[in-house]
């Protein structure tokens, strides 16, 4: 009887160490992240991503959508190719949307909204965002205040 | 002068030894283990000693260090406004140093002196050689089982001890100082990569798990075979062995994270 009790006790343990590892896999971190989740890719071309990573979130008013699936640099146009995997409920995104990479908070990472535009027609898997608009470079920022400043006096 | 140094070679020559014979001791821990996948109920009974037992004293640690973190951690993000990375934070630091080393020193404080204690116990009291005389190896009957016993436990220790210091950070900085739910669960699901930080702090447990064993078991085989020898050991197995681990920890994330 004391051999059954404490088998049950350590299969009890193991089973609560699975559970812990299973969290940690599904909750914490991002096993769970991109391999299951359903959608449809749509492409968006940057002159300058700055420092936009692959899992950044992909937002619409706030909320998130999707995420940045895939970044790589297209030597036909010398921009970057941007790919967004957009959830499978979202899929009413007109034609003449824009993306914009923006930054949550002064130095917080960076993410990609869209702007729904007018259009009838959607979005569909593998179509192209045509208007963009890069991320912010403080650098270039700063560079273009100056030289406003020194050329207005 | 040649007294000193007569001192000096008697205390290196002593440590070259028991370095030696503690890799001895290894040696022939690792040759016992393929006969107990055939009676795997031995570790079982070990694996209740040393982890079952060591399992409240990890959880509480655990769900206190995990709400200590998400409160300071609070204070310093504040500042910046970053608030909302405090789940990055937490799970980051426990899933890859705290989970493994304060589970590590927690082991070896409770599971590992056990271990010493009972070992030099056997050997003060014959024991050992009392099986050695009925033909049963005591590597094999005594020896194995809890060395594999630890090697097993720690690494799901660890893992307990990152999932509720996770939750604890939850209960403070969500619950108690009201940080977005949502941007505390999908920072940290964003920042943290399954096998780049769970897995390699898995791995960092799995080495200590066999350090601190090694060293439980070794001290408790090689004490001196009277009361106050398994005293000292004892106290030897708790010092070594969480400097070890706290020396192994430097080592190896400098290996996984460093470049």
């Amino acid at each position: 009887m004391a051999k059954r009790n404490v088998e049950i006790m350590v299969g009890l343990f193991v089973a609560l160490a699975l559970a812990a590892l299973f969290m940690l896999a599904m909750k914490v971190s991002n096993l769970s992240g991109l391999q299951g989740v359903q959608g449809y890719h749509l492409t968006a071309n940057f002159d300058n991503i700055g420092g936009l990573k692959v899992r950044a979130p992909v937002t619409a008013s706030g909320v998130l959508v999707g995420r940045v699936s895939a970044i790589r640099y297209d030597t036909q146009q010398f921009q970057a190719e941007v790919t967004l995997l957009i959830e499978p409920q979202y899929a009413q995104f007109p034609e003449d949307s824009s993306a914009s990479i923006f930054t949550a908070g002064l130095l917080g990472e960076q993410y990609i909204g869209l702007e729904p535009g007018a259009e009838e027609v959607v979005l569909r898997e593998g179509d192209e965002l045509q208007v963009t608009q890069s991320a912010m470079v403080l650098e270039e920022l700063i560079g273009k205040f100056l030289f406003d400043k020194a050329s207005g006096e | 002068m040649s007294t000193y140094l007569q001192n000096l070679g008697h205390s290196v020559l002593d440590f070259f030894e028991r370095l030696g014979r503690g890799h001895l001791f290894l040696w022939q821990l690792l040759l016992g283990l393929p006969l107990l996948l055939r009676r795997f109920s031995l570790v079982i009974q070990q694996l209740h000693s040393v982890g079952v037992l060591t399992l409240l004293i990890t959880l509480v640690a655990g769900l206190f260090v995990g709400m200590v973190l998400g409160l300071q951690g609070y204070n310093t993000l504040v500042d910046f406004g970053a608030e909302e990375s405090l789940g990055v934070m937490v799970a980051l630091t426990l899933v890859r140093e705290l989970g493994p080393v304060v589970a590590g020193l927690l082991f070896a404080g409770r599971a590992g002196s056990a271990l010493t204690a009972e070992i030099g116990l056997m050997k003060a009291t014959e024991q050992l050689s009392g099986l050695e005389m009925m033909a049963v190896d005591p590597f094999k009957r005594i020896l194995a089982p809890r060395f594999l016993a630890g090697f097993i436990a720690l690494p799901l220790l660890a893992l307990m001890f990152s999932a509720i210091g996770v939750m604890g950070g939850y209960l403070v900085g969500v619950q108690l100082l009201g940080i977005d739910e949502g941007a505390f669960w999908s920072q940290m699901h964003a920042k943290v990569d399954f096998v780049e930080d769970v897995l390699n702090g898995v791995i960092k447990s799995v080495v200590f798990g066999l350090v601190i064993t090694w060293i439980a078991l070794f001290e408790g085989y090689d004490a001196m075979p009277t009361s106050e020898g398994v005293s000292r050991a004892t106290t030897r197995t708790v010092v070594h062995a969480s400097l070890a681990i706290l020396g192994l920890d430097f080592v190896l994330t400098a290996l996984m994270f460093g470049s």
